[in-house]
């Protein structure tokens, strides 16, 4: 293994975990006002009726996809008596569906984004780093299924490389080797993906982080009292104008 | 019974001029920023006309609101929420920026620097949202003062409501030009339906005072509440990603100064004072199965600040003295209660709207005098409150859900207090039976005149000052109460692993009123 190598599987995993953690931690302690999905409906509404639910909810079946696939061991599918054949038809079958719905949506959100002149004026340097990282994550994911379903190249079981890679990681015994052994589509993509992740607390991509679920079991009316310690007369004073303490 | 206190506002409708003042000074303290430009928290609408946002009123389209389940229970017009919460990539109902116009500027520039020529310069309408030239269509105002005709008119979703013959009326009345104005902030309802509909929980109504407000912080730009309320009171800023509403101008409430729309409101025909209500019963009183008895639902929620048991329920829920006074002397709770004759907007929407509406009277007097009556004379105007020019359908469909008795009660003691009082100005014998006509007394009847056409500035606006000193005291009680781990250096609470000068709150206000009193009177 080359020392580059090893950083790209052993040293960037780990830089891409932590660089996702500290900066959420990070932006959600200093930047809460700008975590937000910065929705640009109000300009337009009806391509993103299509296009918003196609790719979001595309963009979720991948993800479940890919916990299944990453974290499942093939060892216990195998006991499950699932044959390997039924199990690559069903990833594919699914992961494919989900895969152009995801590149259909994301393709019409960002035609949108282009074409209307409101949407584009307010899209920023950092929208436009992020389409990039995260276009060539999803093409090259879409890529890589291909090549798994022996469309492009040879057949590959990726269950046998960059699963257990990913499990190394996650388990801390990294082993560059496992995915090394895999096409050059799964390659690019683990790189694409872990640079998004790197990228992604400092993007409009946090708002995934924000997802709603506890809206379904709170009360109705939200009663709050007045925060007195920030209110007034009463808030934090800045550095070098701290008030006297006596 | 759990006694809550509730800011709320009184219009009456009878003084507004329809200046817009309320809306310009609104706009200059808090939406004259990029994002915003096209939000009004205060606007100043005329009726009969679409509204801003146009057609807001058309519940059948825009989804806003409460209705009632068939089995009795609440449920947001919009929907479930989980329906909602899968809606969210793209809400079914959010408002486009042409619902309420495009904010553009003039290239005025041109005025100056165009090279010298045959033509004089113009300065160009441009788009503050792309920057290009465009052509101004439509405005917040655009069908002010029943600008652009019929055509604009028809489209009010109140007329379409209301019966064909009624419809007529109103067009047949329009060669007469008649109209009012109906000026607007968010009602900071009992039962807010853009706090329900929130799904990050940023938005909450105070505990204190009972205004609604979004948490900045918090907010993700979900934009439920844009569509959720049935008012489109609450606005999504493009530039920050978050919503943005009225908030009753709190940082003036709280030092006691009435908000910036009363405050320099010129026909003074704004009312600020505290509500005491029973919070328990909100949700009750917002599921009544006939839309007609919502308002008495509400009036029914609010409670008296000078019964003792009233009083002893809001003592014990820790509502201060100074603020059980101010509630006793408010007038927004003689107007809507005592004297019933200040009415919710919309109260069909069930959201409990807490911004009441005296409805407008003044056309009937003129129409009156003009055909040779006497305008003020009890018995005419009784007569002619239901040949009004403005059908009293229309006033119902805003005010009572349609209830046309409701609004004929309260013109009818608008109109006996106007002859009660034009007898005692002019020197002759009051009559006693002309407010005993409506069901009220001498008494009462004057106290009614007083309130609405003298109206002093501390009158008009009882305000209780929050309570900064609660806040003094919890302050010191951290600093002198005495710790196991007094003497030890914890460094700043707030400073963090990555320091302090990133991520400050952005201050409100500078200082409080007690603060700013005491620098004065010191130095």
């Amino acid at each position: 293994m080359s020392s580059i190598d090893v950083l790209l599987w052993s040293v960037l995993p780990y830089f891409a975990i932590s660089s996702f953690t500290i900066g959420l931690m990070w932006r959600f302690k200093y930047d809460k006002f700008n975590w937000t999905t910065r929705s640009s409906q109000l300009y337009e509404g009806k391509l993103l009726r299509i296009a918003g639910p196609l790719f979001h909810l595309g963009l979720f079946a991948v993800i479940g996809g890919h916990i299944v696939g990453l974290l499942v061991p093939q060892s216990f599918t195998d006991s499950l008596g699932l044959s390997h054949e039924a199990y690559h038809l069903g990833a594919i079958s699914m992961g494919g569906a989900a895969g152009v719905a995801t590149l259909l949506g994301i393709g019409l959100l960002i035609y949108r984004r282009r074409t209307t002149a409101m949407v584009f004026v307010e899209t920023t340097k950092n929208d436009k780093g992020m389409y990039i990282f995260l276009v060539a994550t999803l093409l090259a994911g879409s890529a890589a299924t291909l090549s798994s379903a022996g469309i492009i190249g040879k057949e590959h079981n990726y269950r046998e490389t960059v699963a257990p890679w990913v499990r190394s990681i996650l388990t801390f015994r990294p082993d560059g080797e496992l995915i090394m052994a895999s096409p050059l589509a799964f390659r690019i993509h683990a790189i694409t993906a872990m640079v998004l992740f790197v990228v992604w607390p400092f993007t409009r991509l946090v708002h995934s982080l924000s997802a709603p679920i506890g809206y379904l079991f709170r009360p109705s009316i939200v009663y709050r009292t007045r925060d007195v310690r920030s209110s007034a007369g009463n808030r934090r004073s800045r550095q070098g104008w701290e008030r006297v303490k006596y | 019974m759990k006694v809550m206190a509730q800011m709320g506002m009184v219009m009456n409708l009878d003084k507004c001029i329809g200046c817009h003042t309320c809306s310009v000074t609104c706009k200059q303290a808090w939406t004259n920023r990029t994002g915003l430009e096209y939000a009004w928290f205060n606007n100043v609408e005329t009726r009969p006309g679409q509204g801003y946002p146009r057609g807001y009123e058309d519940q059948a389209k825009a989804k806003g609101g409460w209705v009632r389940t068939s089995k009795g229970r609440l449920r947001l017009k919009a929907g479930s929420r989980i329906s909602r919460l899968i809606s969210i990539f793209s809400n079914p109902k959010m408002l486009n920026i042409k619902d309420y116009y495009e904010p553009w500027t003039y290239e005025y520039d041109n005025l100056i620097t165009a090279p010298l020529g045959q033509q004089t310069p113009v300065a160009r309408p441009k788009s503050l949202l792309t920057g290009k030239p465009m052509k101004i269509e439509w405005s917040a105002n655009w069908d002010d003062d029943l600008g652009g005709g019929p055509e604009n008119i028809e489209k009010d979703p109140i007329l379409k409501k209301l019966a064909e013959d009624v419809t007529t009326k109103v067009k047949l009345a329009f060669e007469e030009t008649f109209m009012f104005y109906l000026p607007r902030i968010c009602e900071h309802c009992l039962n807010p339906a853009c706090v329900a509909a929130c799904p990050s929980g940023a938005m909450y109504k105070r505990a204190e005072d009972g205004i609604v407000l979004v948490d900045q912080q918090q907010c993700r730009g979900w934009r439920m509440c844009v569509s959720a309320c049935p008012y489109k009171k609450v606005y999504f800023n493009h530039k920050t990603g978050k919503a943005e509403k009225c908030t009753l101008c709190y940082p003036r409430l709280e030092i006691g100064l009435p908000t910036v729309c009363s405050e320099t409101c010129v026909g003074r025909l704004r009312y600020l004072g505290l509500f005491l209500y029973d919070a328990d019963r909100v949700t009750e009183a917002a599921s009544v199965e006939n839309e007609q008895d919502l308002y008495q639902a509400q009036l029914d929620l609010l409670l008296d600040p000078n019964d003792p048991e009233v009083l002893k329920a809001a003592r014990a829920e820790g509502i201060p003295e100074d603020w059980l006074v101010a509630a006793q002397n408010s007038p927004v709770y003689k107007l809507a209660k005592v004297y019933k004759i200040a009415l919710p907007l919309h109260p069909e929407y069930r959201t409990m709207p807490m911004v009441w509406y005296v409805p407008p009277l003044s056309p009937i007097v003129d129409v009156l005098t003009e055909t040779g009556h006497d305008g003020e004379d009890a018995g005419n105007l009784f007569g002619a409150i239901d040949a009004l020019r403005i059908p009293l359908a229309y006033l119902a469909e805003l005010f009572s859900a349609g209830d046309k008795e409701v609004v004929e009660g309260t013109l009818r003691k608008l109109s006996a207090m106007r002859s009660y009082m034009r007898d005692i100005n002019l020197g002759r014998t009051p009559r006693p039976e002309i407010p005993a006509a409506v069901g009220m007394d001498q008494e009462s009847i004057y106290e009614m005149y007083r309130l609405l056409a003298i109206a002093k500035h501390e009158d008009r606006y009882v305000v209780p000052a929050a309570h900064a000193e609660q806040a003094e005291d919890l302050e010191r009680m951290g600093q002198n109460m005495g710790c196991s781990l007094d003497g030890v250096n914890l460094g700043d609470a707030n400073a963090g692993p990555f320091g302090q000068s990133s991520g400050n709150p952005v201050p409100v206000t500078i200082e409080n009123f007690n603060i700013m009193k005491a620098r004065q009177s010191n130095e």
